[in-house]
């Protein structure tokens, strides 16, 4: 847009009033991004008759040092390093009205290690700004030495195999379920049948906490006899996820401790509890050998929808900055939100140790996450053991498989589901390995493996017909080819 | 009991045919294989004994399974397994891990509860004496 007259320099930029924040330095077509900038990507949508430069520009201000009018206190300062650049603005593809706004921030505008911080200054206070439709933070890229301010992953999906032993499959887990009003007895009843039957891991729901029909000592207790029980039965390592998501932090680290105390592996936490409460909890499980599970309990009320809000793939980058082993990411063909690209992006932002920029996956820039540990990405949520080959396929051997109401709902019982999907994974890990298109032949590859299992055969049956396919709402907006530029 | 530790524990004990297309499957991704037994298969033993050293530089399973042919003649009561190890930068660690050989008798686990403070219990998984574990 070269209608802009550029930024105002000198005195007349401090003359007190008001002047558009295209002209106060928060538009800057010139200006190339440094190594240590940290970069984000707006999704703008202004209102009507609002110049889309204007409102890019005013999000970089907003989210900087600007208020709405000249302020001479600028000038105490090193005004023009500290102000957000946006430097590029495109219009969305296929999206009439939308911007993809590129704005840089330099290094020094964020405290260290503080996802907290590095949050209030990026969407703390530009979402609600009159002159947008609205806002929606797509994506970010963070410097190195950004980077390597924060802790990362407690443990990493590295040590968590070696830690468990278990390697070269995804790991199985199971939601206990229903997920409100068993009792302690009850639900330690429900992990011991799956964890014995063949699951690795069991989990409670994100709504689990300490309720009159269960309080948490109570849970803790039942869950890990059951777990001891089943490891002694198995002879292999085992865990369930104990959620210890709380009022206050002085009670977190009471249920954590205890889960320790108990000798659980694993210790679980809600997104709802805050980016703050999430690093406290990541330190806690680095200094306690934790693996730290992280529920994204809440999370689509705003990555949902592509207008307006914060994507997935970001709040994703920031969890791994902040330090949790196991993030829910998805399953594509399951009941929850997910298209397999966008999907496909989030999977490669928590397991890869450089994100190159793909577009057709949600990913806008290149991003090396420094030898921070890798996060195992979960997929839960109306998956079942017929869909095994595409779970493989789609999700790759890095993830947690959780079938909550595919190992529960078997018709001979849990411990049969667990079996009938250890069986499923096992046959069609085989079945990779060998070179097989397994892909194609996953039906195939299942219904033999059933013929030596029954509970594997009674599974394919019940639930052959079950598929979740809807419209996704969160997709990739992009051409194949460059963007051309306002 | 069966001992479930390993990658493909649900299935049928794997064949000599199986084995060797696994063993070919980690070569292809250039991890070296390593054959490792033990009569401890307590599930928090990491280090089962080493028959020699990994094997780095191999283009055909052939040779690994001539090596756990003679580690079976050797150990063939004991537990077997083999791994596939990936050096690249980031893992440098084991990529997949299996059973190929176990013991006529398997090995079996009890739990010993010590009751602690409160209704709290610690948990220690022990092997079965071998005359109980027939039962």
């Amino acid at each position: 847009m070269n209608a802009h007259a550029g930024t105002v320099r000198g005195k007349e930029r401090y003359r007190s009033g008001t002047m558009e924040y295209a002209r106060m330095g928060y538009w800057e077509p010139e200006y190339t991004p440094k190594d240590t900038d940290v970069i984000a990507l707006f999704r703008v949508t202004p209102q009507d008759g609002v110049d889309p430069i204007e409102a890019s520009a005013a999000v970089a201000g907003e989210s900087s040092t600007a208020t709405w009018t000249v302020v001479w206190t600028d000038r105490l300062t090193a005004a023009e390093k500290y102000r957000a650049k946006c430097y590029r603005v495109d219009p969305v593809p296929g999206t009439p009205g939308s911007y993809f706004a590129y704005i840089a921030y330099d290094l020094d505008l964020f405290e260290p290690g503080s996802i907290a911080n590095l949050s209030a200054s990026i969407i703390g206070n530009v979402f609600g700004f009159k002159p947008l439709k609205a806002l929606r933070l797509e994506d970010m890229r963070f410097p190195v030495a950004y980077v390597k301010t924060f802790q990362g992953p407690a443990t990493g999906i590295v040590v968590e195999r070696e830690r468990l032993d278990k390697f070269g499959r995804p790991l199985l887990g199971a939601t206990v379920k229903p997920k409100l009003g068993l009792s302690g007895r009850n639900y330690g009843r429900v992990v011991y049948e799956a964890l014995k039957g063949g699951l690795d891991f069991t989990k409670d729901d994100e709504n689990i906490n300490s309720q009159p029909f269960m309080h948490w000592r109570d849970r803790f207790l039942y869950c890990m006899e059951a777990v001891n029980r089943a490891q002694a039965a198995s002879g292999e390592v085992k865990g369930t996820y104990l959620n210890v998501t709380a009022a206050t932090m002085e009670d977190m680290y009471e249920r954590a401790e205890f889960a320790k105390e108990l000798g659980s592996c694993i210790v679980m936490i809600d997104l709802v509890i805050g980016y703050t409460a999430i690093q406290s909890m990541a330190k806690w499980a680095r200094r306690n050998d934790m693996i730290l599970h992280l529920h994204r309990a809440g999370h689509s009320t705003y990555t949902r929808q592509k207008s307006h809000g914060v994507s997935f793939r970001v709040i994703a980058k920031w969890m791994r900055l902040a330090g949790v082993d196991h993030i829910h990411a998805g399953t594509v063909v399951g009941k929850l939100e997910g298209d397999p690209n966008t999907t496909r992006g989030y999977y490669d932002v928590c397991r890869e140790e450089f994100n190159p920029t793909r577009l057709e996956h949600g990913i806008f820039f290149d991003q090396s996450w420094a030898s921070l540990n890798k996060m195992m990405p979960v997929a839960s949520g109306g998956i079942h053991a017929g869909q095994m080959h595409q779970l493989l396929d789609l999700l790759g051997e890095d993830v947690v498989l959780q079938f909550g109401g595919g190992t529960i709902g078997h018709p001979m019982g849990i411990a049969a589901g667990a079996i009938a999907n250890r069986v499923a994974l096992e046959a069609m890990i085989l079945a990779r390995n060998e070179g097989r298109d397994y892909v194609h032949e996953g039906p195939e590859i299942l219904a033999k493996a059933a013929q030596t299992c029954t509970p594997l055969k009674s599974a394919l049956e019940v639930w052959k017909d079950v598929t979740f396919n809807y419209q996704s709402t969160d997709t990739p907006d992009f051409v194949p080819t460059a963007l051309e530029t306002v | 009991m069966k001992l479930t530790q390993g990658c493909f524990s649900f299935l049928p004990d794997l064949t000599d045919d199986q084995i060797y297309k696994q063993v070919q499957y980690c070569l292809a991704n250039g991890w070296a294989v390593n054959i490792e037994f033990t009569d401890d298969p307590h599930p928090r033993n990491t280090y089962w004994e080493m028959w020699g050293l990994p094997m780095f530089d191999l283009q055909d399973a052939a040779g690994v399974m001539m090596e756990l042919a003679e580690c079976r003649r050797v150990y063939g009561d004991r537990y077997i397994r083999i791994s596939g190890f990936d050096s690249s930068h980031g893992w440098e660690s084991v990529r997949i891990s299996f059973i190929v050989n176990r013991p006529p008798k398997e090995a079996e686990f009890e739990l010993v509860r010590q009751e602690v403070g409160g209704r709290a219990i610690r948990y220690t998984t022990v092997r079965k004496p071998a005359a109980h574990a027939e039962q």
